[in-house]
């Protein structure tokens, strides 16, 4: 038992509930994570009476909640080492966020016959937004494919990264495979030819320190409610000089300096990106989440993750049946997905349910990724620091009992 | 007997489970003991999907009665599918088509049968309903 552990699980009030009457392990982190004390008292005052629409009224609630929502971007800004605050764009999300860039980026920089490099293990959200922006402008997507530890085939670089490339796309951690990408590496070649880097960081801002100035990256996408924040809510860090290029994606209010009907103008960034009343009390609750998670004792929080993930390796592989995917031991983290022989996914997670063990089952937004190791439906247990080793054991024997039910 | 009648019979048999292990051993059972179904019927018109488990559904109807055969890759599914099989099949599209299947809930499997599962089998009692629709039509 780790105290340091224990008490943090104390901030969070939805791993103290009983499913079935059962104590709930809560072991689908990937998916969505529970939220601290601090931000659901946050989220429940301003919901309660700190409510007044942002930007744009001189009246006291109004001051109140741009406040919030500045300095939540502040905040995000510090927390991932961005060099300027309008670098960070509120969205509802990674999905969105990346749906922005498709779309801008698309109109501003990429022409017919152009491509986009896109890593064979990506969640669907961070595959279909560049689809459709090719279906528009007659671009098309390459794939830059990962080997059978699920490592991703940087040696095809150089070869991958042609003159006709306008933008790669890659996960910082796949939500599959659970594997640390060498998105520096990637960065640092694409640059070499002047192609920008987009980093999908749904999985990658939770579990690695991210810093925008030392990766380097040109856009880092991330959603707050995988990070312990409010769902609805997301981060869009792009570099000045890209945001400044790109034209608005949603039009609105809050996004202009003038409209008239012969034409408008439009605001500086970060509001061009931001048409409309955004979730300002989400956002005010992802600021609250990061300032909870950088107040952690990281050292404490690091070693605890390291030692859930070798565990997790060590007592999974052991089981009799069961594959593992994303096997390459040093850049994993505790997500674990896998098939077991004779199982149906579906049936473990059906069982496991009902033992009060919270799991993912299924192509987990991710068929591509299914596919290139022959699998049509995967379990997935994917831990945050919150889950204990105990949980871990427990999950392991869970699952062996479930699996000589099934066979 | 009758679709009511048989889905008491299967209400009877779960009644006697006292806990939700019991159950589960019993449909995985009921699934492992599902009469195979044919591989060349496993075409993609018979394919139900759903994003968790996949069933497969074909019919055969013989002198005006309705013979359905599953399958799914999933065991808990194709348990539960066997009972659908066992309600459904040996009777009239008529009696299909007004056969309201109460039992599911009655002996707690409702939550399969909730949209949000996506195992196949909301979708499988509608392509049954749906069979028995065209076939009553076609022998009016
Ligand atoms: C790697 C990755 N990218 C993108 C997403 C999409 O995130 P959201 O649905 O919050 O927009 C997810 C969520 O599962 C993810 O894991």
């Amino acid at each position: 038992m780790n105290a340091y552990i224990l008490s943090l699980r104390d901030c969070f009030p939805a791993l103290q509930q009983r499913v079935y009457g059962k104590p709930l392990v809560y072991l689908d982190n990937a998916a969505t994570t529970q939220k601290p004390l601090p931000v659901l008292s946050l989220l429940a005052e301003m919901e309660r009476g700190r409510n007044g629409n942002i930007h744009r009224a001189v009246h006291y609630l109004s001051a109140q909640c741009t406040e919030l929502y500045e300095s939540a971007r502040k905040t995000i800004c510090r927390f991932i080492g961005a060099e300027h605050e309008h670098e960070i764009i509120f969205t509802s999300g990674a999905t969105a966020a990346i749906n922005l860039v498709a779309f801008s980026f698309g109109e501003a920089f990429v022409k017919e016959g152009d491509v986009v490099l896109v890593g064979e293990a990506e969640h669907h959200s961070n595959i279909l937004p560049w689809q459709l922006m090719c279906a528009r402008k007659g671009a098309r997507i390459r794939v830059l494919p990962i080997d059978d530890a699920g490592r991703l085939r940087i040696d095809l670089l150089p070869d991958l990264l042609d003159d006709g490339v306008r933008l790669v796309a890659v996960s910082h951690i796949g939500n599959v495979l659970g594997l640390v990408n060498p998105v520096k590496r990637v960065i640092e070649m694409a640059h070499e030819r002047n192609i920008p880097v987009l980093i999908d960081g749904a999985q990658g801002v939770v579990h690695e320190h991210v810093n925008m100035l030392d990766l380097n990256c040109d856009f880092y996408v991330f959603s707050g409610h995988k990070l312990f924040g409010p769902t609805g809510t997301g981060i869009l860090y792009g570099k000045e000089h890209w945001l400044e290029q790109m034209p608005p994606w949603q039009g609105g209010g809050d996004m202009i300096a003038s409209v008239s009907f012969a034409g408008s103008t439009y605001a500086s960034l970060p509001l061009k990106f931001e048409a409309g009343t955004p979730n300002f009390i989400g956002q005010s609750g992802l600021g609250a989440a990061i300032e909870f998670v950088s107040a952690l004792d990281r050292g404490e929080v690091e070693a605890h993750l390291h030692l859930l993930t070798q565990k997790g390796m060590t007592l999974l592989q052991e089981v009799e049946g069961l594959t593992m995917f994303g096997t390459d031991a040093d850049q994993k983290i505790p997500l674990f997905s896998f098939s077991v022989e004779g199982v149906h996914a579906a049936d473990l997670a059906t069982l496991l349910d009902k033992m009060g063990y919270a799991v993912r089952s299924g192509q987990m937004c991710a068929e591509p990724t299914l596919a290139r190791f022959g699998q049509t439906s995967l379990l997935r247990a994917s831990l945050a620091m919150y889950n204990t080793d105990e949980e871990l054991e427990c999950f392991v024997t869970a699952l062996k009992k479930v699996i000589s039910m099934l066979r | 007997m009758s679709i009511a009648e048989i889905q008491k019979q299967i209400e009877e048999e779960f009644s006697f489970f006292t806990d939700w292990m019991e159950k589960y051993e019993y449909l995985i059972e009921l699934g492992k003991a599902l009469a195979p179904f044919p591989e060349e019927r496993k075409r993609p018109e018979n394919l139900i999907s759903g994003c968790q488990s996949r069933v497969w559904l074909a019919v055969d109807v013989r002198d005006g009665v309705v013979f359905f055969l599953a399958d799914s890759d999933a065991v808990i599914t194709k348990g539960i599918v066997s009972l659908l099989i066992r309600v459904f099949s040996g009777h009239t599209p008529q009696e299909i088509l007004e056969a309201d299947i109460a039992f599911i809930d009655q002996i707690g499997l409702k939550e399969h049968l909730s949209p949000t599962r996506a195992n196949g089998l909301v979708s499988m009692i509608k392509q049954i309903k749906m069979y028995a629709v065209g076939l009553s039509v076609a022998g009016k």
